[in-house]
Parts: C-alpha cells; sequence; structure tokens
C-alpha cells in the first residue's frame, strides 16, 4: 500500500536530525498561526501564490533563496564543526552515513535551491522591467516553473525527516548511485528533487528567451539592451541547452534504478563514464548559468553607482557571448584524473583557459567603468568591489585547475573545494547580494538599510578568506574532499580556522536578516517615491517603485542603450503619456500551485515505490493541464481609469519630490555634473 | 643555458614558496619525485604567470575605487566615458598573450606528464608494475612479477619507475599519493595506468581521492619507497606470510569492510588482476575469456 515506506524510516532515534525537523516543523507551525490569525490567507491565495506576476514570482523565489541558505548554510556548519573535530582517535559527533547525506544535500541545496533562485528570482523581477515588458511571455508557465522549483525543495527538506538523502556527493556519480551501492531512498529523493525542479527550469529558460527575444520595446535593438538581460539571455540559451541533457541524464539514472536496466552500472556493459560526460555537459554550463546573470549585476552595479555608463558595453556582450559558446566545450576539465589521452586533456585544458580572457576582459571593463567616475560606496558596490578582487583570485585558480598536470594532483582536493566555493561566493553570492541590495527599493518601494547592509558584506568578505584560504592551502597537503574523519594532525589547526571562518559568514548571514527586519520597520523613512533612489540609468527605475502590475502605462520606445538616463537628461522624468489606453493583462491561476501539488504527489510516491499514488499524482497533473486548456477566461483589459489613478498617485508623488528637491534631485550626481562640465 | 637559468628561478621560488609554506611537509609542494617535481614546477609557473594580470587588477580595483570615490572632487570626472579603443585592445591582448604562453605549457606538460607514458631513467632501469585494486574500503597490491600481493600499504625500490594498474571491484575511486604526483581513477572492468617513481626512500600518505561512500574516509594506505635491497628482502618477508590469496580469500577480502590492517599474502592467484577486471566486462562469459586470452589481456580505459 505504502511502497517502501514504513514508520521506521522516520529516524526518531537521532537527536539532530530530529532537532532539525522539530525546528522545521515548528517554524512551520507559527508561520501558519500567524497568517491565520491574522486572516492573511486569502490575501496570500490570491496576490502571491496564484499570481503570475513576473515581480511577485520573483519575490518569492527569493524568499525561498534566503530559507535554503539558511537549511544550506546549517549543513556546512555541522561539516566545519565535525572536520575541525575528527582527528585520530576522535571520531567527531556525526557518524558517515549521516555526514556523508549532509555534504550531498549541502551541495545540491546550495546549487539548485540557493543560487539558481537567486538567480533566477533576479531575472524574473528585472528583465521584463528592464526591456520594456508588462510581464513575461508566458506568465502562467512561469507560476508552473516557480511551483515546481518548490516541490524540489520541499522534496530535499523532507527527506531529512522521512528516510534519508542521497550519500552520494551532490552530483551521485555512478555506480555509487546505483541501486547496488545505494539501495536505500536517498538518490531517489535526489533524482526526483532535481528531475522536477529541473524541469521548472527548463521551462523559466524557455520563457525567459521568449519573452527578451519577443518582447523588447520598440526600438530596443538587441545591441541596446542592458547588460544584464544580455546576460540573463545568454543564461536562458545555456539552459535551454544544458538542462534537457540533465533531464536524460537523471531519466537513464531513474531506468538504472527503477527498471533494472545498465546505462552506468558496473556490469553488463554499463558505464559509469558516460554519466560522469554527461552529467558535467549539463554541469559546466551550469556554472555560468549561475554566473553570467550576476555578472549582469555587477555591470548595472557599477555604472550606476560610478555615474557613468559601462565602459566597453559591446566588448561586454561579446565577451558574455564567447563564454556561453565556451562553456559547452569545457566539460571533460572536471575528470582529467579519469585516463583520457594527453590529446584530449590538452585540448579541454586550453579551452577552459580560454575562457579567461573573456571574463578578464569583462574584469577590465567593470575597473574602468570606475575610471573617472564618482564612485558612491553603497552596500551594492561594496560587494562589487568584494567580487572582483575575490573572484580574480578564484578565477586564477581555477586555471591552474584546467592545467591537467597542476589538476592531477590537485583534483579533488580541498583546493578544488576552495577554488568553487572562491568563484561561487565570490560570484554567485555577492552578486546576488548586490543586485538584492541594488532592486529591492525597487520591488518593495523602500530602501534596505546601509548600515546593517555593509555589516553584512564586511563579515562575508573576511569569513570568506577566513573559511577557505586554509582550503587551498590544505588541498596542497594532500587533503582530500568529503572526509569525515582523517589522521594528519598537521590538517587540524586550518580546518579550525576554516570553521571560524565559516561563524564569520554566520554574522554575515544573521546580519542580513537583522538587515530586513530593520528596513521593514524603517519602511516609511526610507521610502522611494520616485522609483529611481540611485540615479539609475536603465528602464526599471522609470517606472514607480513597487511598480505597477502592468509595469509600464506607456510602452516606451527606446533610442539609445542607457534609455532611462537619456530620458532624464532630455526632461522627460517622469514620463506622462498624453493618453492612457486600456493594458492587457493576464490574470492570476491557481493552476500553478495545483500542478505543484500533484507533482509533489508523483515526486513522493516514485520516491517510495508508492505506484497507485504515482499514477494519481501524473493524472492530476495531466487533469490540471487539460483543465488549464479549455479555461477561456486568461486575461483581461486594465480599465484607463484604474491606470490613470494608480500614474496619477505616484506622478503626485514624484511631483511634490521634486518640489522640494529640485528638479533633476533623485539623481543627486547629475546636479553636480552640470558644474564639472 | 637559458633553460638552466629559468629552471634555477624556478627552483629557487619553489624554495621560497616551501619556506613560506613551511609545515607543508607530506603535500603536493613536498615531492619525492620526478612526476611530482614537475607537477609542482608547473603550478608554481602558472601561478606566477596569472599573478602578473591578477595583482595589477586587484591594485587597481583598490586604486581606482579610491582615487574616484564621490568624494573626491579634485579627480576628474568623465560622465560620458565608456569607451576607448586604445584600452580595449590591451583588455584583449594581455589576457590572449598570458592564455597563449600558458596554453603552450599546458600542451607540452599534459603530454610529458600523461599518467600512462612510461618513465625512464637515467640508468634505464627496468620499471617494476604493481597492480591495484580499490575495493570497499582498502587498497589491494598484486605484485604479478614478485608474486605476493598486499593490502593497505605498497612498499617499492626507490629510483625504479613503478607502474601501476588501477581498477576497482566496486564503486569508482581515485588512487592518489600526494608526494608522488599524479592521482588516477581505479574504475570497475576498466584498466587505468599511472607511472611514479621515488627519488628517495620514505614513508609516503596514500589515499582514495574519490569519495566512495561511508568508509571513503579510512581508504588510506602507505607507499613506501627503500633501498632495492631492502625491497627484495621485504619479498621475501611477503613470501613467508601465511596466507596465499586465492579466490575464496580474495572473495572474502572484497567484502565492505572499514580500516582494514596491513595484510600480507605470500602468493596470488595466477592472472587475479586480469580476472578482476574481466568480470565485469560482459556477463557472457565467452567474451570474457576471449578478452582474457588477448595479449594485452584487459581493456585499457582507452
Amino acid at each position: 500500500m505504502l511502497g517502501k515506506l514504513t514508520l521506521a524510516d522516520i529516524p526518531y532515534d537521532n537527536p539532530i536530525v530530529m532537532g532539525a525537523v522539530g525546528f522545521m516543523v515548528l517554524t512551520g507551525l507559527i508561520i501558519f498561526a500567524l497568517i491565520t490569525y491574522y486572516g492573511k490567507w486569502t490575501y496570500l491565495w490570491k496576490n502571491w501564490l496564484t499570481s503570475v506576476d513576473h515581480k511577485k514570482i520573483g519575490v518569492m523565489y527569493f524568499v525561498v533563496a534566503l530559507v535554503m541558505l539558511l537549511r544550506g548554510f546549517s549543513d556546512a556548519i555541522l561539516m566545519r564543526s565535525q572536520q575541525a573535530v575528527a582527528l585520530g582517535a576522535d571520531q567527531g559527533y556525526l557518524p558517515p552515513e549521516h555526514y556523508d547525506q549532509i555534504f550531498t544535500a549541502h551541495g545540491v541545496i546550495m546549487i539548485f535551491f540557493v543560487a539558481m533562485p537567486f538567480v533566477i528570482g533576479l531575472i524574473n523581477i528585472v528583465v521584463p522591467l528592464q526591456i520594456g515588458a508588462r510581464d513575461v511571455a508566458f506568465p502562467y508557465l512561469n507560476s508552473v516553473s516557480f511551483w515546481l522549483f518548490v516541490v524540489g525543495v520541499i522534496l530535499v527538506n523532507l527527506s531529512l525527516a522521512i528516510g534519508d538523502f542521497a550519500k552520494t556527493g551532490w552530483l551521485a556519480y555512478p555506480p555509487l548511485s546505483e541501486m547496488q551501492y545505494s539501495p536505500d531512498v536517498g538518490v531517489d529523493y535526489y533524482i526526483w528533487s532535481l528531475q522536477i525542479s529541473g524541469i521548472g527550469t527548463l521551462l523559466t529558460g524557455i520563457n525567459f528567451f521568449a519573452t527578451i527575444i519577443k518582447m523588447r520595446a520598440p526600438g530596443m535593438t538587441l545591441m541596446k539592451m542592458p547588460i544584464f538581460s544580455w546576460t540573463a539571455l545568454c543564461t536562458n540559451v545555456l539552459i535551454i541547452g544544458a538542462f534537457p541533457v540533465l533531464t536524460v541524464t537523471l531519466a537513464l539514472l531513474t531506468l538504472d534504478r527503477y527498471l533494472g536496466m545498465h546505462f552506468f552500472t558496473n556490469a553488463l556493459g554499463g558505464d559509469m563514464m558516460m554519466y560522469i560526460n554527461l552529467i558535467w555537459i549539463w554541469g559546466h554550463p551550469e556554472v555560468y548559468i549561475l554566473v553570467l546573470p550576476v555578472f549582469g549585476v555587477f555591470s548595472e552595479v557599477v555604472a550606476t553607482y560610478s555615474k557613468k555608463p559601462l565602459f566597453g558595453y559591446t566588448s561586454m556582450v561579446y565577451a558574455t557571448i564567447a563564454i556561453t559558446v565556451l562553456s559547452f566545450v569545457v566539460w571533460l576539465h572536471h575528470f582529467f584524473t579519469m585516463g583520457s589521452g594527453a590529446n584530449v586533456n590538452a585540448f579541454f585544458g586550453i579551452m577552459t583557459m580560454i575562457i579567461a580572457i573573456p571574463t578578464g576582459v569583462k574584469i577590465f571593463n567593470w575597473l574602468f567603468t570606475m575610471y573617472g567616475g564618482r564612485v558612491e560606496f553603497s552596500t551594492p558596490l561594496l560587494w562589487t568591489l568584494g567580487f572582483m578582487i575575490t573572484f580574480s583570485i578564484g578565477g586564477m585558480t581555477g586555471v591552474l585547475l584546467a592545467v591537467p598536470g597542476a589538476d592531477f594532483v590537485l583534483h579533488n582536493s580541498l583546493f578544488l573545494i576552495a577554488h568553487f566555493h572562491n568563484v561561487i561566493i565570490g560570484g554567485v553570492v555577492f552578486g546576488s547580494m548586490a543586485g538584492y541590495a541594488y532592486w529591492f527599493p525597487k520591488a518593495f518601494g523602500f530602501t534596505l538599510n546601509e548600515r546593517w547592509g555593509k555589516y553584512s558584506f564586511w563579515c562575508w568578505l573576511v569569513g570568506f578568506y577566513l573559511a577557505f584560504m586554509p582550503l587551498y592551502y590544505l588541498g596542497f597537503l594532500g587533503m582530500t574532499r568529503r572526509l569525515d574523519h582523517y589522521d594528519n594532525p598537521a590538517f587540524q589547526p586550518w580546518l579550525i580556522l576554516a570553521a571560524f571562518g565559516a561563524l564569520i559568514i554566520l554574522m554575515g548571514i544573521i546580519f542580513t536578516i537583522v538587515q530586513l527586519v530593520v528596513s521593514i520597520r524603517d519602511r516609511h523613512e526610507n521610502q522611494d517615491v520616485t522609483g529611481d533612489p540611485w540615479g539609475g540609468r536603465t528602464l526599471e527605475w522609470s517606472t514607480s517603485s513597487p511598480p505597477p502590475f502592468y509595469n509600464f502605462a506607456e510602452i516606451p520606445v527606446i533610442s539609445e542603450l542607457d534609455t532611462f538616463h537619456a530620458m532624464k537628461e532630455k526632461g522627460d522624468y517622469p514620463h506622462e503619456p498624453k493618453q492612457y489606453k486600456e493594458i492587457h493583462m493576464p490574470r492570476n491561476t491557481g493552476v500553478g500551485v495545483f500542478v505543484g501539488l500533484f507533482s509533489f504527489i508523483f515526486g513522493f510516491a516514485m520516491t517510495w515505490y508508492i505506484w497507485w499514488m504515482a499514477i494519481a499524482g501524473a493524472l492530476g497533473i495531466l487533469g490540471c493541464m487539460i483543465w488549464r486548456s479549455f479555461d477561456k477566461d486568461v486575461d483581461y483589459y486594465v480599465p484607463v481609469e484604474e491606470i490613470e489613478r494608480i500614474e496619477g498617485e505616484w506622478l503626485e508623488k514624484v511631483h511634490n519630490y521634486q518640489e522640494k528637491n529640485g528638479k533633476t534631485s533623485t539623481d543627486s550626481t547629475t546636479t553636480q555634473t552640470a558644474y564639472v562640465n | 643555458m637559458k633553460r638552466t637559468k629559468y629552471s634555477a628561478f624556478v627552483r629557487w621560488l619553489s624554495m621560497a614558496s616551501a619556506v613560506l609554506l613551511s609545515g607543508c611537509k607530506a603535500g603536493v609542494l613536498d615531492p619525492k619525485g620526478p612526476i611530482g617535481h614537475d607537477e609542482r614546477t608547473l603550478i608554481i609557473t602558472a601561478v606566477l604567470l596569472m599573478l602578473v594580470v591578477v595583482i595589477p587588477v586587484i591594485v587597481m580595483t583598490i586604486a581606482f575605487a579610491w582615487k574616484y570615490r564621490a568624494s573626491n572632487k579634485k579627480a576628474e570626472y568623465r560622465p560620458n566615458w565608456s569607451h576607448s579603443n586604445k584600452i580595449e585592445v590591451v583588455v584583449w591582448t594581455v589576457p590572449c598573450i598570458i592564455i597563449l604562453i600558458l596554453g603552450t605549457i599546458t600542451w607540452k606538460t599534459t603530454h610529458s606528464l600523461d599518467p600512462f607514458k612510461p618513465l625512464e631513467t637515467a640508468d634505464n632501469q627496468k620499471p617494476i608494475t604493481i597492480e591495484v585494486v580499490a575495493l570497499d574500503w582498502k587498497w589491494l597490491f598484486i605484485y604479478p612479477e614478485q608474486h605476493i600481493a598486499t593490502v593497505n600499504q605498497v612498499t617499492f625500490p626507490e629510483n625504479v619507475p613503478v607502474r601501476f594498474k588501477v581498477t576497482s571491484d566496486t564503486v569508482m575511486n581515485s588512487f592518489f599519493i600526494p608526494q608522488l604526483g599524479s592521482q588516477i581513477y581505479a574504475m570497475a572492468g576498466m584498466q587505468t595506468e599511472v607511472n611514479l617513481l621515488a627519488h628517495e626512500t620514505g614513508t609516503f600518505d596514500g589515499m582514495s581521492a574519490h569519495f566512495s561512500g561511508d568508509g571513503f574516509a579510512h581508504m588510506n594506505f602507505k607507499a613506501i619507497a627503500t633501498s632495492q635491497s631492502q625491497f627484495n628482502e621485504w619479498v621475501n618477508k611477503v613470501k613467508q606470510a601465511q596466507d596465499p590469496l586465492d579466490q575464496a580469500s580474495y572473495d572474502a577480502l572484497a567484502k565492505p569492510s572499514e580500516q582494514n590492517p596491513v595484510a600480507y599474502y605470500s602468493s596470488v592467484k595466477p592472472d587475479l588482476f586480469k580476472s578482476i577486471v574481466a568480470s565485469y566486462m560482459n556477463s557472457n562469459s565467452d567474451t570474457a575469456s576471449v578478452e582474457m586470452q588477448s595479449d594485452s589481456g584487459v581493456t585499457d580505459v582507452r
């Protein structure tokens, strides 16, 4: 009746796991109670959960990512503390079967459920606004994508309470991940959470690709498109190219595990090397899926806070395209030690190094954007400076690892771990935090507290160096990754230092939460009345903060690159259309939520071999799709009166503000510009 | 002449870095063989080459941000400046040149350090072959020429090239002795190879560098380089060991176990290594036996 599932699968006897589960359940109950107490369920359902508004979906991605950051970081703290003590006779407090799940979960969560939603969340919030669109190409699909992603999140977290998670490392290399060596449900949780959320990501990729290609404002040629949208376009191309490979790879592993096939097994002609090639053909582009959009974030931030246009825009675009293409021909550098010939290894090594060229160009372009500027040390700019220094080091160690001769001794060591945390924390996390601080007022209408933001930045920066520089060194000492125990006493002091660094990063995360709380408390003082708190240059700043649900009352016509900056120069801000027209908008729909619900039922049932339930889940998904296809009432027109009311309120606020502060003073430096020139 | 100067420079730098990284005993930066030495030199050369760009970038980041800080009204402000062909040329060319140099070095060293490449010594020493089998969770070393086998300890003479043929009778592992150099994956049904050499006698840490399950952290071994005479003595000692490694004792050994002590086997079933590799080739026994009769015996991973 319930497949493999029995009551014994709940780890009552494990205090650490039960503590974490208890904490999660308790938090869930408190949130549930609060929502019920304040009677916010209808509001939540109507305005958020069923929303097809890209801005709200983006915010929801970000919220889930922040929550999962806490989960993934708890895993990191567990690992760091285990390694700080587990020397010689001391086995530490985590047995291998638990430790192995923790590092697997840490990797999976941080990549798929923290970094990805940070990046996709930013793309959701910003891209349609930047290109002058009213929503994405397929708003309902966007909601489905989000809920499929949430299913992945729930499955991973559920594995903590019911059964086990994979003990294989975050890419579940066979044959270890095959039935013979991993008979429990851990790998099945892994497969279904990634498979379901991966399909969501693929749909997002298609959606945003179509949006950027088809829905740019009139006059916005590709070479007049803001750089963040460019990086988003390239990332979505990568998603469309790479995620089907993940889907197929996981499907083949599923066939091995569920139907006794032999794609990747040891025996009967199975070939684990095929899996390793396939997973990295997805996995390497995945790295650029994460990092390209944050390159875009840094480009926007450095230009805005230097009060200058981005240096070398064209160069930047071609560098981004070069990285996009090259990222598909470097995958083998993840396994130089698998025995390929010298020609193959050398080819992939050199291709990898070539990526350093466009990446280096980008860094120089950011440098020269600051050159001759008026650089304001706001939080987003601090994150950018921290990134430029940290990422240069991470890039260097990356190119070092791309030299096969060096990789032969550094592969799988803590040097490798230090390298990819160097680029993922120094790049993706710093970039997401920069983007968060930069676009937060656009999404919510008030700015984030600068002081706490800066505290958070410094903790992350210092904590990062303390936590990961020792790991580089440990790699040279010959310490390999994924050890729950070691015998070499020379490792220990460095691991204690790394654990200390992790605690400082923890402070950074706590300060981010404090910043959010303080900013919400002070939201009336920190209001962004004009919609342009930073003196922005791109279109998203030309509308109110938060933007009306239709984004733009009148779709702007674009004539140059930094459109909004040009509008301000011409005095066309705030823009007042001569006449409002009704706006065609999509209706909210709960179908996405139900697709998610049935996908969850399907994924959970497949994990536990509850076949009847899996069939029910699959039928449910199909039913939702059929039901939706018969729903004719999917859009409506916003009447002119409503637009006039919304726009009128905003325009009044901006005019009042301008009267008080002078016409152009939303952009204080622009005022000074007049004198300088 | 130039070459010697360069290598003297690198030697000096590696010594300097060794001092900087003092305490780096028994690691990749303290190599005890030619492969490890070359790899350390390669690492140092590549890092220095890249620092040519990385250090200026870091300095410029801090310098530009500080010089052009908003409060510094003395600095020139060029609000519309966003293009310069000169700068564009430099920022594309400099990384290109560095990657060109590094790419050349990479091409050469990837070939010279190819793990499968047999090592040659000045006195044309005949290499010794050791067959390595990764098991859950220990290492089995088979000496086909000496007809002995050991667990979790591998002994070989110094200054003699060692040809490790590597396979797995379980999940993937990676065979790695950091102080001697390159690692190589161990995979069931396949044979990989790594050629290493120890310049001096000593005991070096060896490990699995690829996660392989619950007992992974204890999947360590000692690699011991001895003098030739000590090695011969050692072989004789192992031959006195109680147990031979026949199919039955191998099957018992292959069962998962953790923290195995060092074990010696006085003799080994002939072609045990080949049969371990072949056992995964195909369930069809005919094909397997054909493979075994073929010249090379087992299919190389290549």
